[in-house]
């Protein structure tokens, strides 16, 4: 196996892509964190005063917590006093009326990134709302949108155009007492997207945000805030990218999600934050809060996420199952490489009856890469006739990274059905010599070998995502074979 | 079209093969018979180029080109065909969609241009029929969840996708009921040509009932100790391997 295991380091020793900084003028708040930064933040976004006295009430909660320790990850101390909570490209005066009017470097930067925003308006149908470091800087489509009542923007807009809904909402489903890190995020969240469905309505185009941290020493906080009222139907995509910086930064955000009676929300994610070097320096700590509320009747809501950056990942995309026959769904690639660490699984909680839960996770671990699935399945006493169905499989590339799964099942009551199945595999040098004997190359190999373990997951991507998502695989494991 | 000369080889720090001599020329089918461990399997994972089997001594001469220098994924590009003893399962990668991107790395090779999916679906429907290949197994998985018969008939129903020039068939028989057996000594008999060279690697006569070789090897303790015409098959049939014992082989090095 040594040919082959060359070819699975080489096929992970690929430099990661994303990794230059745009120059754009910025506004950064001094660093560290107090009531002070706390008021500042909400200050320069001309905040109403609920919203900063729950940030101060989240801040001061914040305080009182501590970091927390159960995951399956090892880091040093992070020093929040360190970090800057704000920062942002300064605004143009008078604000852009246009795509056309937005900073050119900023406009190159997405380029980069194969976001032409302009492109993306004219050609390919997605709504994008972009969002550097703090600030959203862009969202497309927003007229057309407009015009069936959908609500598609930056979430500090949100707060000045529909405030009635965004204080109806937001903490509703992560409450800023939820954890460490989604109060932190509470108090400090800069930007992020807002999107309302209204009743009835089926979204006509995909929406997708475009993360992307580009100051030094930063921290990013975002918060998304989702709503899909009765009947309401919409498909979410998020992508982020992050420089190469020898430092650790943190990006801690919160994403909200709530379905009312028979609607849906599919929620997309491809995670590419800056991962660290090969020696496993610096990297995007990703501990982030996620989860989605089927309040309704028959409401769904489902998330898939492709999970290929970040020096440490720790998140569990959720759905609280409250509406009877409401459905869950979890579908997830993670993939650890050099010295990549991951906690990330989910937690389905049924509360009402009939509901339903899917949850598919895929774990790829490569080179010193730690990759743990951690789920939590409860059913309630309310939830009868409740099912879920896991499958957990791993593949491990090579002999010094790890998979662990660490599955949880709470069942309180006797007519639900909960179903568990895991598997670890290794690339196995059989199947890659038989793939050579059929003329492949090892690397050409493993992305097929991979690829199609990988399947299910990518099955449940939008099209142009299942691509990206196929191709940023190949290109992290580039390198790996084993 | 292949020559073996000498050929000595290690798995795990034990000598299997022990100067192995063989010549196969173009549009010949060769039966090598042993008894297990008699370095069959080991035969043929030398030639496709597998890890972990050291050649030691001699060389092996492929259409005049040093075999055992090349990588395995360009052995088969320049023709030669491992069928696997036991083929492997790469759950969700399909049938077809594996196959295609075999036969297009192989044209890639070759400096012919890729298939395209339709150009490709003719050709592996063709196929289908030479070796009675359901089409519903195409859409599987490979070899995910295929009866040992069903992959037997895949190895075979690659072979013939491929092309290779030289086929080398690993116990290709084994495991197999009568019927399955017929459809696949009826699929090797349609891919004989006159281009092409074969060598069975069996433990039995029985496929030899159905795929009549032009030569016949029996092979002992890592070296080939008799060689002969069909009829061979027959008397080793009734007489076994006893006349062959491993000792004398010892001697013989």
């Amino acid at each position: 196996m040594k040919s082959g295991n060359k070819a699975v380091e080489e096929l992970t020793q690929q430099e990661y892509k994303h990794g230059w900084v745009a120059d754009l003028d910025m506004e950064i708040a001094p660093r560290g964190l107090s009531e002070d930064i706390v008021r500042l933040i909400s200050k320069k976004k001309t905040e109403p005063e609920w919203l900063l006295e729950w940030r101060l009430k989240a801040y001061r909660h914040w305080l009182t917590m501590r970091e927390p320790h159960w995951a399956n990850i090892h880091y040093g101390p992070i020093d929040y006093q360190a970090i800057h909570y704000y920062a942002a490209p300064k605004p143009k005066d008078p604000a852009p009326k246009s795509l056309d009017e937005i900073d050119p470097e900023l406009r190159s930067m997405f380029e980069k990134l194969g976001i032409s925003l302009a492109e993306q308006e004219r050609l390919s149908g997605v709504a994008v709302d972009a969002v550097v470091d703090s600030v959203s800087v862009a969202t497309t489509f927003k007229t057309r949108l407009a015009e069936l009542g959908i609500v598609f923007s930056s979430f500090s807009e949100a707060v000045h155009s529909h405030p009635e809904l965004v204080r109806q909402y937001l903490g509703t489903v992560v409450p800023y007492t939820d954890n460490f890190f989604a109060a932190l995020n509470s108090a400090v969240f800069s930007d992020g997207s807002f999107c309302f469905i209204p009743k009835g309505v089926r979204c006509p185009m995909e929406l997708s945000t475009y993360f992307r941290i580009n100051a030094r020493e930063t921290g990013q906080f975002e918060r998304t805030l989702i709503v899909a009222e009765d009947g309401a139907y919409v498909s979410y995509l998020e992508g982020c990218t992050a420089p190469m910086r020898d430092e650790n930064q943190l990006h801690a955000a919160v994403v909200e999600l709530i379905a009312l009676d028979d609607a849906e929300i599919k929620y997309a994610t491809v995670q590419n934050w800056y991962p660290g070097d090969k020696e496993g320096k610096g990297g995007i700590y990703n501990f982030v809060t996620k989860r989605g509320l089927a309040k309704g009747t028959n409401s769904k809501i489902s998330w898939t996420q492709v999970e290929t950056g970040s020096a440490i990942t720790w998140k569990y995309p959720s759905c609280i199952l409250l509406g009877d026959n409401s459905q869950g769904e979890f579908y997830s690639v993670a993939v650890c490489n050099n010295y990549q660490q991951a906690d990330t699984g989910t937690k389905m909680t049924h509360i009402g009856k009939n509901t339903r839960s899917t949850i598919i996770s895929k774990g790829i671990s490569a080179g010193h890469g730690q990759n743990s699935y951690r789920g939590l399945v409860k059913m309630e006493k309310t939830a009868a006739n409740a099912r879920n169905y896991s499958q957990c499989d791993s593949l491990l590339m090579g002999d010094q990274c790890g998979a662990h799964t660490f599955p949880y099942l709470e069942v309180k009551n006797t007519s639900s059905t909960v179903e568990h199945e895991a598997t670890t595999s290794k690339i196995g040098e059989d199947q890659l010599f038989y793939c050579q004997a059929r003329g492949l190359k090892p690397e050409d190999a493993v992305n097929l070998i991979v690829n199609g373990f990988c399947k299910d997951v990518f099955l449940k991507l939008p099209m142009e995502f299942a691509v990206e998502a196929q191709k940023l695989l190949g290109v992290t494991l580039e390198g790996t074979v084993g | 079209m292949l020559s073996i000369r000498n050929l000595h080889a290690k798995v795990g720090g034990k000598e299997i093969l022990r100067g192995l001599n063989l010549e196969v020329k173009k549009g010949e089918v060769h039966a090598i018979m042993g008894p297990n461990g008699s370095g069959k399997s080991t035969l043929a994972h030398v030639l496709a180029g597998r890890d972990n089997y050291e050649v030691t001594a001699g060389e092996v001469s492929y259409e005049g080109k040093d075999l055992l220098a090349m990588r395995p994924e360009d052995r088969a590009c320049e023709g030669v065909f491992l069928a696997f003893q036991y083929p492997v399962e790469i759950p969700g990668v399909a049938n077809l969609y594996f196959l295609k991107a075999a036969l297009n790395a192989v044209r890639k090779y070759r400096g012919e241009s890729e298939l395209d999916a339709i150009d490709f679906l003719k050709i592996a429907k063709d196929k289908m029929k030479l070796v009675d290949m359901d089409p519903k197994l195409m859409e599987r998985a490979v070899n995910a969840g295929f009866s040992g018969g069903e992959k037997k008939r895949s190895e075979i129903f690659q072979m013939a996708v491929l092309q290779p020039r030289l086929c080398v068939m690993d116990e290709t028989d084994s495991g197999l009921d009568i019927d399955a057996l017929r459809v696949v000594a009826e699929g090797v008999n349609a891919l004989r040509s006159p281009e092409r060279a074969m060598i069975l690697i069996t433990h039995y006569q029985r496929l030899l009932n159905y795929v009549k070789p032009d030569f016949v090897h029996v092979l002992q303790g890592g070296r080939i100790v008799e060689s002969g015409g069909p009829e061979l098959a027959l008397k080793l049939e009734a007489e076994g391997y006893a006349q062959w014992p491993e000792g004398n082989v010892e001697v013989a090095r």
